[in-house]
Order: structure tokens, then sequence, then C-alpha cells
């Protein structure tokens, strides 16, 4: 799951991570107050929404008086801000993060996350902080210092001292940051995070060490043990039809096709987008109805389907193994009548009770179309709609 | 011949008495697979199923019935707690079903897997089978057929379609082994490849593989180095977007890395024959074969 700027610094704290004294408005006429609270010359407005490169689209300004922090928030608070990351989209900016701001001497970088090479937590610093770590690792891979931690262990003070000197700190700053590696360590591994990125990361004119920006990811995985957490989740930054979707433990993720696809099992799914695709089509979703699926998700697959407006026909594509092909068939029948699609619906089952399967889509009545294999399928969804 | 199960396999459950564990130890009892006991704690000295004791421990069941696999159907939350209890009793296998254990978990297991006799293949994978001998897992076992082709998967019922392919043009299975779709699995392809290409019984591998890191590059350089026997490889997610975990917990395109585009080159580079299209993988294997 992903989460907001200020929701990552809310966890940082908790942990004695330094991060800048800041105070979250959502209104024009509150940005004032912010600034005046938070107290310095400049302070900085930030847009918060779930993407990165808010600089590059306007979204993060100085100001030198609470006037000046109003007028910054009043632009940005109901802009659709486009960074390189949102898509030509972009997303609508609700809330805005004023902050302290700070003479910065150097911006470092530090990511910590989930390294699938060795099954193992990676830390990642460099001085090329403030730029883009992909960048970083793409031109010069020699900026970037790694260290694997070993989970048992965790991070101790004999490994935050060697990436701090790898970052080529001393004085007040070197002993400063040794504290801040180990609990951004225990924040990340005690509130199962599964990526969690400073950067940049600044040393200040007075040899503060703090966290500027903080980008974190919570793994889905974990977020029952973390009641506090679940409360972070913005359904505004996600797809209406997804977090619909989900609503129903449906795996639902929408792309720009026509045709709706509904599958058993996720890299079926994905290859049954694939094989669209080769057919000269184009997938307008990806959906794993998953392995115990029953005719009540079945029938909200289809609606969740169906709610895209481009939809113009669907295939089904199911392998039934524990998932019964006449469960299915009876379930494709319902929702097809109860929901009464007229768009073409292209079925391919194989496996357990197939022939079951394919005589209740016989009686239907209905005008199924049945694909001979997958690629049989593919290729029949492919000429209906056309 | 067959890898990792066969009719000599012990299998313990471990969550019997859950509707999952029950059920589908039953069908894996049904297949021929020697069951010999469950564990669930706080229910030892119960029977289920007529014949098949539980024990309240690993340990206890080891002790009792000699076990040297077990198939893991513990929920999430105590999955991780469910894998190390059955490598700290010593069982030589252990398949874990489970879908949806937090990574934290899986890093720390992962660790200590290593310094022990236990091989861990999973979580979140339907597990492995050897037809015509035993079976581990959620697979619908009237697919398969006794055979000589090796499949290692990181999806479930994408190796299904791919077995249901082989098995109508009459080609059989060795063993297909489901690794898992989660970021951190207990066995990877390599070392799956690395007892295919021992087994006397498998003439050819198929690897099904999907976006997300870079397990098969890395098992791609491992078959150009050490794989003498052919080996079919598909890449699911050709069409995925960026940044989206698609299903799986490790299906996902991250900061460029582990596009389908990319692990196709590094795979046909090191020699494996890559198919475009999940539905050529059957006629392709049997051309290798």
């Amino acid at each position: 799951m992903k989460i907001h700027e200020y929701q990552a610094k809310e966890i940082l704290r908790k942990y004695n991570v330094p991060v800048p004294n800041g105070v979250l408005v959502s209104s024009k006429s509150e940005a004032a107050k912010a600034a005046k609270k938070v107290g310095t010359k400049v302070v900085v407005v930030k847009a918060q929404i779930h993407a990165g490169g808010r600089g590059k689209g306007g979204g993060v300004k100085l100001a030198k008086s609470p006037v000046e922090a109003e007028k910054h928030a009043g632009n940005i608070l109901g802009m659709t801000l486009v960074t390189p990351q949102t898509g030509a989209e972009g997303r609508l900016v609700k809330k805005v993060l004023i902050e302290e701001g700070m003479a910065i001497a150097k911006e470092l970088y530090m990511g910590i996350l989930v390294d699938r090479e060795t099954s193992q937590i990676l830390i990642m610093a460099s001085e090329a902080g403030g730029m883009e770590i992909e960048e970083v690792a793409a031109k010069t891979p020699e900026k970037i210092f790694k260290e694997t931690v070993d989970p048992i262990i965790g991070v101790q003070p004999y490994l935050a001292r060697k990436i701090a000197f790898a970052l080529n700190l001393e004085g007040a700053a070197l002993k400063a940051i040794i504290p801040f590696i180990i609990n951004l360590y225990d924040a990340f591994a005690k509130e199962d995070c599964s990526m969690l990125e400073i950067n940049p990361l600044v040393i200040t004119s007075d040899d503060r060490v703090l966290a500027l920006d903080a980008k974190v990811d919570i793994d889905d995985n974990a977020m029952y043990r973390h009641k506090d957490t679940q409360t972070y989740r913005d359904t505004d930054e996600e797809d209406p039809t997804e977090v619909e979707a989900s609503k129903f433990h449906l795996n639902y993720i929408k792309l720009d096709g026509n045709i709706g696809c509904m599958v058993n099992g996720a890299g079926l799914a994905m290859s049954t987008m694939d094989i669209i695709k080769l057919s000269g089509g184009e997938p307008a979703n990806f959906l794993d109805v998953g392995g115990g699926a029953d005719e009540e998700m079945i029938e909200n697959g289809f609606r969740i389907l169906i709610s895209d407006a481009s939809v113009k026909g669907i295939f089904i594509n199911i392998f039934g193994g524990i998932l019964r092909c006449d469960v299915l068939a009876r379930g494709v029948v319902a929702a097809t009548k109860k929901l009464h699609i007229k768009i073409p619906i292209v079925v391919r089952m194989e496996g357990t009770n197939m022939e079951e399967g394919h005589q209740i889509l016989q009686d239907s009545g209905l005008n199924f179309l049945i694909g001979d294999g997958m690629k049989d399928g593919a290729q029949k969804v492919v000429k209906a709609i056309k | 011949m067959s890898i990792l199960v066969d009719e000599k396999t012990r299998l313990i459950t471990q969550g019997i008495t859950g509707r999952e564990g029950m059920f589908h130890t039953e069908q894996s009892m049904k297949y021929g697979t020697k069951v010999v006991g469950g564990v669930t704690p706080g229910k030892g000295g119960q029977t289920v199923m007529g014949k098949v004791p539980v024990f309240n421990t690993v340990a206890d069941a080891v002790k009792k019935t000699k076990a040297n696999a077990t198939m893991v159907f513990v929920p999430p939350p105590f999955a991780a707690d469910a894998i190390l209890e059955a490598a700290d009793a010593g069982i030589e296998l252990i398949i874990c079903i489970t879908e949806g254990i937090p990574v934290s978990d899986m890093i720390n297991v992962y660790k200590y897997i290593q310094g022990t006799k236990s091989r861990l293949v999973g979580p979140n994978c339907p597990g492995v089978i050897s037809p015509g001998k035993a079976k581990i897992g959620i697979m619908p076992a009237h697919i398969h057929k006794k055979g000589n082709v090796g499949i290692i998967s990181r999806s479930g019922t994408l190796t299904y379609e791919c077995v249901g392919q082989l098995t109508s043009l009459g080609i059989g299975q060795s063993t297909c082994v489901g690794i898992g779709g989660d970021p951190i699995i207990g066995s990877r392809f390599i070392d799956i490849l690395a007892l295919f290409q021992k087994d006397r019984g498998t003439k050819a591998i198929c690897m099904i593989g999907e976006i997300g890191g870079t397990a098969e590059d890395e098992a791609a350089y491992y078959i150009k180095k050490h794989v003498t026997k052919p080996v079919v490889g598909f890449i699911a997610g050709q069409t995925a977007p960026p940044g989206r975990r698609m299903g799986h917990a490790g299906a996902i395109i991250s900061g460029g890395q582990g596009t389908a585009e990319e692990k196709m080159k590094v795979m046909k580079r090191c020699g494996i024959k890559v198919v475009k299209s999940p539905a050529d993988l059957g006629k392709t294997i049997q051309k290798v074969l």
C-alpha cells in the first residue's frame, strides 16, 4: 500500500527519525496560519499525492511569507498535478504540507528495500541525493553504496558506521546519522514496509540530519497487524473501479483496451492479456477471480467488468481446478441474465467438470461463443467486437 | 523417475483440521500420496478421515510417523511459524501453499532455512506433483500424465494450462513444481533446474516465469552453464503495465526492472526456446523432445 509523504513522516517521527516540522492543511485559509506556526522565514508548500516528481509538475513551492504560503497553497490545492509518474491524467491535489525551510549543506539518498536477488533487506545510500536513484544507478552506479541486513541482528552500529563513512560524512553529521540509520531500519522492519526511500536526506549547515522527503510503501500482506496504518489508505488515489473490486476481494487492474477479461489465477490472467494482444486486440483489464470463486464472486466480477464503458466484449478464460467449470458456467449464465449483458461473451473453460459446464452454457438459451483453447478464445473475442 | 516427491514420500499436513487442509489432504491421499499424519496445535490425539492421526507438534508427528514431507495450509499470520516448526523438526521437504504471508516473515524464514537440512517450496504455490506417484498440493490431479517433461512455474493455473496442453498431446510429466508467486520464496528456478538436470526421468524442461524480479535471468544464465537438457520458456505479463502488482505479490515491474521483454531476451540469449504465446507451450515442448 502506498501512503502520503505526511503519513510516512508521522511514522518516522514515531521512531525518532528527524523530519522537518510541518503542518498538513486542506484549504488555502489554513495555510497562512500553518506557516506562522511552523515559524521559519521560508516555508515549503508541498502537494500530497501518491506519486513522485511533484516538484517538476509545480507541486512544491518555496514561500518567503505566510501570505505567499497562502497564495501557493491556493494554487496547488485543487490543481490536477501532472508529474512523470502520474501519467497524463494527473492527480487532484487535496492536501498540502507546509514545512519549515532550512539551510541545506548536503543532499544524500537513502533507501531500504526487499532485495529479491538475495531474499534479504538491502540498504542503499548515495551522495547523489535529490536525483532519481534509477537515474544514478544507470549513469553512475559507483555512486551507490549497498549493504545487506541480516534480519536476525538487524542494523547494528557497525553497519550504520560503514554506511556513514561511505557517504564521506564527518564530525557532528557523522555522529547524527548513525542513530538516524538505525532508527530508519527499525521503522522499516517494525512497520512492515516493503520500500522506504529518503530522497533527499539532508545535512543542514548546522550539521543536523533530517529526512526532507519520505516515500513509504507498506506490505499489503502485513496490514492485518497494523491497525493504525490501515487508516492511511487513501482511496481517492486509487482507480474507483479497483476500489470497488477490492471490496469483493477481486484482483482487478484497469487497462486501456476494450476486451474485458475474467480469469482464475494471476499467471493465467496475465497470459490471457498477452494472448489477446497477440491476437490483435487490447485487454481492458486484469481480473483474477482466484481459485475459490463462487457464483456470487463471478457476478461481482461481471459487474466490475461492464462498469468500464470502453468494454466491448468479454473473454472468460478458466482452467478449472478447485473452481469447477459447472459452478463457473452457472455463475456466468446467472450474471449475464441478471445484468442484461448484450455485448459478446466468449467462454473458454477447461479442467474439472468441463462437459457439464458446456452443457449449462448451451442450455441457457444465451448466445455464448465457445473458445476451444486460449488462442481460439482470444481470436473469437477479437473478431466478435470488430 | 521424478524429483522431490514420489511413492516413498511420507507426508503430513500442517493445518489438517482446517477446511482447505482437510480437503486437499483427502485429494492427495486419493491420488496415492502416503499421508501419515497431520498437525494442528491443541487437536493432538484426534483422528481425521478415518485413519489419519493428528499431532500437536511437528516434532511429535515426525517421531511417531517418520514423516519426511509437510504440506502447509496454515493461515498467513501463522504460516511462517509453521514453516520454522517443520524445519526445526528436521522435515526434509516443506511445501507451503498459503498465500499472503508478510514479506518480513519470509525474510526471516529464508535466512533460518539456509542453516537447516530442509528445502522449502513456496509459499503461495500450487505444490508439487509427480504424476502417477504422489501429489502434494492443490493442483487438479486428473489433467496430469506420467512422463518425462519437468515443469517449473511461478504460477498455478498457468501451469495447469501447460500440463493440459501436454497431456492432450499425449506427453506426460516427470514432476511439476510450483515455486510460488511471492517475492521471497524457498526454492528458486535454479534450485529446481539443478534437480531436473540430474533426474534421469526428465528429458525436457519447461520453465514458466512472469514479470517482476530477476529470477528468470538468473535461471537463464544457470541453464547456459549447467543444463544440457532442452528448455522451453514462457514469461507471463508481456502486456502488464509497470508499477502495478499483477495479482501475485512478486509480479510487479519496478524501476524499469523485471519486464517480460527483458527476461525473454536474456532467456533466448542463453539458449532457451522462448514462446511468445502461452498457447504454443505444448507444441514447442513436443518439438524439442
